[in-house]
């Protein structure tokens, strides 16, 4: 493949689709304007690739295209969608014509949008994008991460690892003649592990990437830290005892036990929830809902990270937008449409999995900011509890505020100190009030290695989160032990 | 779109392409879609989506070394792309003695027609907004207490299948699929929940009434008000049949070949023994006509059948493709799944059987528990089998529903709750491709206060 990196997207697209800014332009001005209060056009062109190694080889390897582009216009609260995997000009009339349907049932709201103008980021130039790296040096590595598995324990039986490398072109063009593109790369490595003794089976995951060169798990040797992380874990848990099943204090881990805020506060923060109010979160701006410790951040803006984007998918620049700060309520997450309707700045949220979805106010990059507190001082400053320091994925009813999040590594304390490892757990809280039982936050702030995705009304995409060690007292752990 | 298969010419030239550019066999898939819905909140259109949708998916064998690539880009320059892509691809991937096609005599001979297309004429985008408007308001009105909707959905969508192999197997089939949800919120007291209800179908005159899906919605709703936290305890917990099927499917993964052949599942060496109690009988069934999960060949054209997974608690079958089969020495079950990256295992239409008991005499029996209707978040170790998710539901006291239950998990052991499963429901509605009716586990661990 080429090197889609070197070429704007605005020739890209004029060069393979004969489809150019100009020809957008006049697309959403002669079939949208004056009829809508907002209208977009959005072209995107993929590359995936995945390599997967099991049972020491390299056994599956696939390559997949796809491109399409989706017609959006919108009048008051309805939006109507149109997409097409055939981008030409005739096509996007007959898209733009189904999109429009919408507008000509009833009228405008009179608000009309404002684009999110403000220059691009720049946050992954990469001097090689990953899915152009040779195939030979990606097939080493996958090598070498299956032998340094089974290096770190004789007890490491089966190793799955999976390199995927994608990146996306993409183009839009608003109504209000704002035509902004975007390059994407992102990778990600994986490595599962399934560690047996006697009867007893176990499996660990571990993996990290972003929007990197394939040489980021060449550095500091990154790539034999996930699969050692991966091999340990599966190891660890051959000896786990049954988790509790009470409420009790638990101290989460940096990094990934992030995922409590994405789950706990995030989704009930996005604008669309928040403007229908269906959220256990709408209509309490400016109210306490976290202890004076916590302030909570979105940040698209990060360098290289895998929750970061130079512009959202509707054009807009991201930001950093503080959610909670110091406990307060200050801001929602918006993308277009739900920032002209509750009368708020868009804030670079609008995010669709493919040009096969419209956008929905997501998260990009959510995490705390770190506290004071030594992070062994926290431990040692419970009696009895659990600390957990490694999750699967979570969930939110965002309604009614409960939340859960699976813990896949996790100790008990006790006097303080961290004894025997325990079986995995579902942790469930009630976000509204969970953050409000935070009673320490460490100064060891991390984000999480770059493994994380998002998925809300069927559509998939890469978010990161981040958390110091932390202390919250009164949380309920799903085991079996009572 | 018209019932008729599409285009197989397409895929067929495809496959011989990639045999003169070096392939030794090569199998493939195209699909062509066409999808709307229309949501509508508080009366109100809110989203009308349009969409059409192609996709050419190739997997091709050097030997023993095969890969997969894909495009939506039907143009012959990007066909020609695909099979240079994938003939390269396959000449890096490591031999595997056990990778190939299944042998092409076994194939689908006959290709039954299961009725998965709707031939009435489509409605006009009017009509189907009617029908979402007609299942949210009904769920608004139902009770006063509904002050607030996540809106109401109706969908639909039309495909065309072909599947083809470089020995000459090429055929296809089409299906059609409708759907209308809701999702009513309740508040009261300061305390708001929602919940929903749908219903899906292969033809739209088979859906059930919009009115009565929101009324459905809206009751399960209203019934979550003032939920609480209970007690932790050990209790007996009986599953509601959509909660019920959640655990079916788990149990399907854990049987499947690939989980299976990376020593990744707690059912591994345990074919034809006991897994649960006598009252357990799971079985996949591809052809049931006109139901969701059917389809008349699997994802490597072999014909599909009625599978019993687990018979009276015995597990009596894994599910197999012909390439995990081949990894276990066993035959194929016909359970091909096809994605872009190459092949998995899927069910079909997959059912926990009914039992004598009603639902009511499910709660009476127990006296005291949880009775579940929602679960949520991923806690389902499928190397292990330990179970724990976050639950809401009603607490049962003296046999009957008392009051709801919110913010608390449920936790076991999938082994464990099979073997002390004490009752199964004669309620069993095939809504959806896998289904279950009330099931009643003996004893699981509640956590709350």
């Amino acid at each position: 493949m080429t090197a889609l990196a070197r070429m704007s997207p605005e020739r890209f697209f004029a060069d393979r689709f004969d489809v150019t800014p100009a020809a957008m332009e006049r697309l959403l001005g002669g079939s949208l304007a004056g009829r809508v209060d907002d209208a977009d056009l959005y072209l995107e062109y993929r590359v995936n690739e995945e390599l997967v190694l099991e049972e020491n080889v390299v056994k599956k390897a696939s390559r997949h295209v796809s491109q399409g582009a989706g017609v959006r216009a919108q009048a008051d609260v309805r939006t109507g969608y149109a997409h097409t995997d055939d981008i030409s000009l005739p096509n996007l009339e007959e898209a733009a014509r189904q999109a429009r349907a919408i507008a000509d049932a009833s009228s405008r709201s009179g608000v009309v949008a404002v684009a999110g103008r403000g220059r691009p980021h720049d946050l992954y130039t990469l001097p090689e994008p990953p899915i152009v790296t040779d195939l030979a040096r990606k097939l080493d590595l996958l090598r070498k991460v299956d032998a340094a598995a089974r290096e770190a324990d004789p007890r490491v039986r089966q190793v799955i690892a999976t390199l995927a490398s994608e990146e996306v072109v993409m183009l839009i063009a608003t109504a209000s003649g704002w035509t902004v593109g975007d390059v994407r790369p992102l990778t990600r490595l994986s490595v599962t592990v399934i560690a047996e003794e006697g009867t007893r089976r176990e499996i660990g995951a571990y993996g990290g990437g972003g929007r990197v060169p394939f040489d980021f798990f060449l550095e500091e040797q990154r790539w034999k830290r996930f699969a050692g992380e991966a091999a340990r874990q599966a190891v660890l848990k051959l000896r786990a005892v049954d988790a509790p099943a009470a409420t009790m204090t638990v101290v989460l881990g940096p990094g990934w036990p992030g995922i409590l805020l994405h789950e706990a506060v995030g989704h009930g923060l996005e604008g669309d929830f928040n403007r229908k109010g269906v959220s256990a979160f709408a209509g309490r701006l400016g109210q306490k809902v976290a202890s004076e410790l916590v302030t909570v951040v979105d940040d698209g803006t990060m360098p290289n990270r895998r929750g970061s984007l130079n512009v959202d998918d509707e054009g807009t620049p991201t930001g950093r937008t503080v959610l909670i700060e110091r406990g307060v309520l200050t801001g929602y997450m918006q993308d277009r449409l739900n920032a002209r309707l509750m009368g708020m700045p868009p804030t670079g949220n609008g995010r669709r999995e493919s040009y096969a979805h419209p956008p929905l106010p997501r998260m990009t990059n959510t995490f705390m900011l770190a506290g004071e507190d030594d992070p062994a001082d926290i431990l040692r400053s419970v009696r009895s509890g659990l600390y957990a320091v490694a999750f699967g994925g979570g969930q939110v009813d965002i309604t009614s505020g409960k939340f859960v999040f699976s813990a896949s590594e996790a100790y008990l304390i006790e006097d303080g100190r961290i004894t025997a490892p325990v079986k995995g757990a579902t942790l469930i809280g009630n976000g509204p009030d969970a953050l409000t039982r935070v009673t320490r936050v460490g100064r060891d702030l991390a984000l999480d290695e770059g493994i994380g995705t998002c998925g809300k009304d069927g559509q998939s995409v890469p978010v990161g989160v981040g958390l110091p060690t932390i202390r919250i007292d009164g949380m309920t752990v799903g085991g079996t032990q009572v | 779109m018209s019932g008729e298969t599409a285009r197989p010419d397409l895929l067929v030239d495809v496959l011989k392409r990639a045999l003169a550019r070096g392939a030794t066999e090569a199998d493939g898939f195209l699909v062509e879609e066409q999808s709307f819905s229309a949501s509508v909140r508080l009366g109100q259109v809110d989203t009308v989506t349009h969409s059409r949708e192609q996709r050419l998916s190739l997997r091709v064998f050097a030997g023993r070394s095969s890969a997969a690539a894909s495009t939506s880009d039907l143009s012959r320059a990007s066909l020609e792309r695909v099979v240079d892509e994938a003939t390269a691809l396959a000449r890096v991937t490591a031999e595997d003695p056990c990778a190939g096609l299944p042998d092409p005599a076994t194939l689908a001979a006959e290709i039954p027609d299961l009725e998965l297309w709707d031939d009435a004429p489509d409605l006009a985008p009017e009509d189907k907004i009617a029908l979402a408007r007609r299942a949210e308001a009904a769920a608004l009105e139902a009770d006063p207490r509904i002050t607030n909707s996540e809106g109401a959905e109706a969908w639909d969508r039309r495909g065309h299948y072909v599947y083809a192999t470089s020995h000459g197997f090429a055929r296809g089939y089409a299906t059609s699929s409708f759907g209308l949800s809701v999702s009513p919120v309740a508040a009261a007291d300061g305390e708001m929940q929602r919940d929903s209800w749908y219903s899906a179908a292969r033809r739209r005159a088979a859906l059930e009434a919009p009115e009565s899906i929101g009324r459905t919605a809206a009751a399960r709703t209203v019934r979550r008000l003032g939920g609480r936290k209970v007690k932790t305890a050990e209790v007996p917990v009986i599953f509601d049949p959509d909660t019920a099927a959640s655990l079916v499917r788990a149990i399907a993964g854990a049987a499947s070949g690939p989980s299976l052949y990376r020593r990744a599942s707690f059912l591994l060496d345990r074919l034809g023994t006991r897994i649960g109690s006598p009252l357990v009988t799971i079985v996949d069934d591809g052809r049931i006509p006109r139901a969701l999960g059917s389809r008349p060949f699997d994802g490597e054209g072999l014909a599909t059948g009625r599978t019993v997974l687990v018979d009276g608690g015995v597990l009596a079958s894994y599910l197999l493709d012909s390439y995990s089969a081949r990894k276990l020495g066993m035959a194929s079950t016909h359970h091909a799944a096809r994605d872009g990256s190459g092949v998995g295992v899927t069910t079909t239409n997959l059912v926990l059987q009914p039992g004598a008991a009603s639902p009511e005499d499910l709660i009476r029996s127990v006296g005291r528990g949880l009775y579940v209707t929602e679960l949520i978040g991923f806690g389902v170790n499928g190397v292990t089998g330990d179970y724990s998710r976050g639950a809401a539901g009603l607490w049962i006291e003296g046999g009957a529903l008392a009051y709801p239950v919110q913010e608390v998990t449920v936790a076991g052991n999938l082994l464990e709750m099979l073997a002390a499963v004490e009752g199964v429901g004669n309620d069993l509605v095939l809504r959806d491709r896998t289904a279950a009716p009330t099931l009643l586990v003996g004893r699981m661990v509640v956590a709350g206060d």
